[in-house]
C-alpha cells in the first residue's frame, strides 16, 4: 500500500453461503489510472464492484478508498465519497427525459431540501450541456430516456456517471450490445476520462480491452490471477489456460 | 405533436378551469343541501387520494393504510369540537364520558381546547405518525408487497386500538360532530355545511397545487427514480429512505386534512374510517382516475364516490359489483387509468379501431411520396 493509491482492496473474501465469490482478492489502483478487469463468467467481476460500492459486505478483508475504509458504509454515502458506478445493462430512468436524468446525476448536494427549495445552478446546467455534447445526445434533450436506442442509453449512463464527478469510476460492460463504431468511440471516451479520473472497466470484449491500452487484471475464481499489460497477460500460461484458450495447433 | 394540437390542449385546459370554477361557485345555489354536502364530502376524499397518488403513483409505495392518517385527522377535529361544546354536560367534559363513569378528562384531550393547536394537529399529527412508521419501514428496506401488507397490518392495529378505547375516545361509537358548536353555530346546520363546502373546495385546489409543486422539478424526478429503480438512485448518491419518509409523511398530512374535512361534513368520526376496505377504495379511486396524474386522483375520488351514492340509491347492493368491475376494467384495459388513457391518445386510438380514420401524423412530403408510390 502506498500513498499514491486511490483504492486498496486487501484480502477481500465474499462468501455466499459457503460459495466463495471472492477469495482473498488483492488489488491496488493508482490515482488517474485506467484499469481493465477481465475474467470468465463467475470469476467474481461484478461481486468485486458490489463490494466497492457497498452493495455486498465482504465476509473478510478491507476496502480502503482515499484512506478511508468503505466496509459497512451505506451505498449512497460511498457514492458521495466519490465512487461512481455504471451498471452492466444500462440503468437509466426511462420515464425521465435525458436532461432530467443528467440533472439527477450532476446535482449537489443531494439532499431533499436542496432539491425542493432551489432551482438547478447555472454551472450545473452548463455541465449538462457539455455532457450531452460529449455523448452526442444534445438533440435528444427532452426525449424520454426510454425512447433512446441501446447505444444511446449506454452513453447516457456513462454521461450520468461522469456528471457525478466521481474520483473512481467503475464501468461494468460499457460496450455490450454496441456497434463496432460505438465501441471505438466508447473506448476513446473512457481513455480521455482517465488521468483526471480513475477508471475501472470490466468487459469481455478483448478487442475493446486492447484498444483501451491499459493495465489489465485477470480475475479467476474470485482472485487475481495475473496483472500487467495486454501483451504480458496474453503470454501468461495460467491466463491462457483458464481464459484465452490455447491457440489450436 | 403539431402546433394546432398544443393550442387545442391549452383551450381544453382553460375551458376545464372555467367550468370547474363556475361549478364550484354555482354548486351551493344549484344543489340541494343534501347533495351539496355529499359533494363536499367527496371533494374532501380527493385530498387523501392526492396523497395516495404522491406515494403510489409517483414513488411506487402502495400503502393500504392511509385510513390511519385519515382517521387521526378526523379525531383531532372531532375532539376539539366535542370539548368546546361540552359546557352544559356534567364535569364540563363531553357527554359520552358519563356513560363509562369517567369524571376527569383524559390528559391528551387537554391541548384540544385550543383551536390553534387543533388547526396544526389535524395535519401535523398524521404527518408525524406517517413519518415515523415510514422511516422505520423504509430504513429496513421493506418494499413492494411487504410494504403494502405492513401498512394494512398497521391499519388493523390502529382500528382495534381505537375500537377498544371507550373510556378515552368512545371506542366503536366514535365522536359525533354534527350536534357540536363552532363559532356559536351548530356544525350540522345548513349554513355551516355550506361554509365547509367552500373551505373544502378551496383546500382541494390548494392541495392540488401543493402536490404539483412537490412533484415538479428534481424532487419529483427523484421520486419517479425511486419508483422505477431505487438502487440506481442510491448509487447516484441519494438516500432514498429520506425521500420516501418525506413523501409518506406529506401523504399522511394530506390524509389528516382530508379526514378532518370529511368528519365535519359527515357528522361523525369513528374507527369505521380505519376499516380495510375503505383504505383499499382510496387506492381504487387513484387507479381508476389515473396514477401519477394528480388530477386523475381528484376526479377518481369525486366521480367514483358520486357514482356510488347514485347507484346505491337506485339499485342498492349492486355497487360492490360495479366497483369491482371498474377495478378489473382498469387493471386489464386501462392500466394508466382514465386520465392517463386520455392523455396517452387513447380516445383517438379507440376511434381508429372502430374504423374512423385517424389523421396521419407524418411529414407531408412522405405522404405525397407514398401516394406516388401507390400509383405506380
Amino acid at each position: 500500500m502506498n500513498n499514491k493509491d486511490l483504492l486498496n482492496l486487501i484480502d477481500i473474501t465474499v462468501s455466499f453461503e459457503g460459495f466463495l465469490a471472492l477469495n482473498k482478492l488483492n488489488l491496488n489502483l493508482k490515482k488517474g489510472e485506467l484499469r481493465a478487469v477481465i475474467g470468465p463468467n463467475g470469476a467474481g467481476k461484478t461481486t468485486f464492484l458490489d463490494v466497492i460500492t457497498g452493495k455486498v459486505k465482504p465476509t473478510n478483508g478491507e476496502v480502503i478508498f482515499k484512506g478511508k475504509s468503505l466496509v459497512g458504509r451505506k451505498e449512497h454515502k460511498i457514492a458521495r465519497l466519490g465512487v461512481g458506478r455504471k451498471f452492466q445493462s444500462p440503468r437509466i430512468f426511462e420515464n425521465l427525459t435525458v436532461k432530467e436524468n443528467l440533472e439527477i446525476s450532476v446535482t449537489t448536494p443531494k439532499s431533499p431540501l436542496n432539491l425542493i427549495n432551489k432551482s438547478i445552478k447555472d454551472e450545473q446546467l452548463n455541465e449538462i450541456d457539455r455532457l450531452m455534447k460529449i455523448v452526442n445526445l444534445a438533440q435528444k434533450v427532452d426525449s424520454k430516456a426510454g425512447s433512446l436506442s441501446h447505444g444511446q442509453k449506454q452513453w447516457l449512463e456513462i454521461a450520468m456517471l461522469v456528471g457525478q464527478k466521481p474520483d473512481l469510476m467503475l464501468v461494468d460492460e460499457p460496450v455490450a450490445g454496441l456497434t463496432d463504431e460505438e465501441t471505438d468511440l466508447t473506448a476513446d471516451l473512457l481513455k480521455s476520462l482517465s488521468g483526471e479520473n480513475t477508471v475501472v472497466v470490466i468487459d469481455h470484449d478483448m478487442e475493446f480491452i486492447r484498444r483501451l491500452d491499459s493495465n489489465v487484471s485477470v480475475l479467476n475464481q474470485g482472485t487475481v490471477l495475473c496483472e500487467g499489460t495486454m501483451e504480458t497477460i496474453q503470454k501468461d500460461k495460467k491466463v491462457i489456460d483458464v481464459y484465452l484458450g490455447r491457440p489450436e495447433d | 405533436m403539431s402546433l394546432s394540437k398544443i393550442k387545442f390542449d391549452k383551450k381544453i385546459i382553460l375551458s376545464f378551469w372555467i367550468i370547474l370554477i363556475a361549478l364550484i361557485i354555482a354548486a351551493p345555489t344549484i344543489l340541494p343541501v343534501f347533495r351539496l354536502n355529499l359533494l363536499g364530502r367527496y371533494l374532501s376524499l380527493s385530498i387523501v387520494a392526492l396523497g395516495v397518488d404522491l406515494i403510489w403513483g409517483y414513488t411506487g409505495l402502495l400503502s393500504l393504510g392511509q385510513g390511519i392518517f385519515f382517521a387521526l385527522g378526523g379525531y383531532c377535529a372531532a375532539m376539539y369540537l366535542q370539548i368546546t361544546s361540552s359546557s352544559e354536560f356534567p364535569n364540563n367534559i363531553p357527554e359520552f364520558f358519563a356513560l363509562y363513569g369517567v369524571e376527569k378528562l383524559p390528559f391528551f384531550w387537554e391541548p384540544f381546547r385550543s383551536p390553534v393547536f387543533t388547526f396544526f394537529s389535524i395535519w401535523i399529527i398524521p404527518a408525524f405518525v406517517a413519518g415515523l412508521i415510514g422511516f422505520l419501514v423504509f430504513r429496513n428496506r421493506i418494499k413492494g408487497v411487504y410494504f403494502s401488507i405492513l401498512t394494512q397490518a398497521s391499519l388493523l392495529v390502529f382500528f382495534n386500538f381505537f375500537n377498544g378505547q371507550q373510556k378515552l375516545i368512545n371506542g366503536t361509537n366514535g365522536l359525533k360532530t354534527d350536534v357540536t358548536q363552532l363559532f356559536g353555530q351548530m356544525v350540522g346546520s345548513e349554513s355551516m355545511q355550506r361554509t365547509f363546502f367552500w373551505i373544502t373546495a378551496i383546500l382541494v385546489i390548494a392541495a392540488w397545487f401543493f402536490a404539483k409543486w412537490v412533484v415538479k422539478g428534481r424532487f419529483g424526478n427523484i421520486l419517479i427514480g425511486i419508483r422505477d429503480d431505487e438502487p440506481r438512485v442510491r448509487f447516484t448518491g441519494y438516500n432514498p429512505v429520506i425521500f420516501k419518509t418525506i413523501i409518506f409523511s406529506i401523504a399522511g398530512g394530506l390524509a389528516g386534512i382530508s379526514g378532518a374535512l370529511y368528519t365535519v361534513q359527515s357528522g361523525i368520526v369513528s374507527p369505521q374510517f380505519m376499516t380495510v376496505p375503505f383504505s383499499i377504495e382510496m387506492v381504487i379511486w387513484v387507479a381508476v382516475g389515473g396514477r401519477g396524474t394528480l388530477l386523475g386522483a381528484i376526479l377518481g375520488a369525486v366521480f367514483i364516490n358520486y357514482a356510488k351514492s347514485l347507484v346505491s340509491e337506485a339499485l342498492p347492493a349492486s355497487w360492490m359489483f360495479i366497483q369491482g368491475g371498474l377495478f378489473i376494467l382498469v387493471v386489464t384495459a386501462l392500466p394508466e387509468g382514465v386520465l392517463g388513457w386520455i392523455q396517452g391518445d387513447g380516445p383517438r386510438n379507440l376511434l381508429q379501431r372502430f374504423g374512423l380514420k385517424r389523421k396521419i401524423e407524418t411529414y407531408p412530403s412522405l405522404e405525397v411520396n407514398n401516394k406516388e408510390g401507390n400509383n405506380e
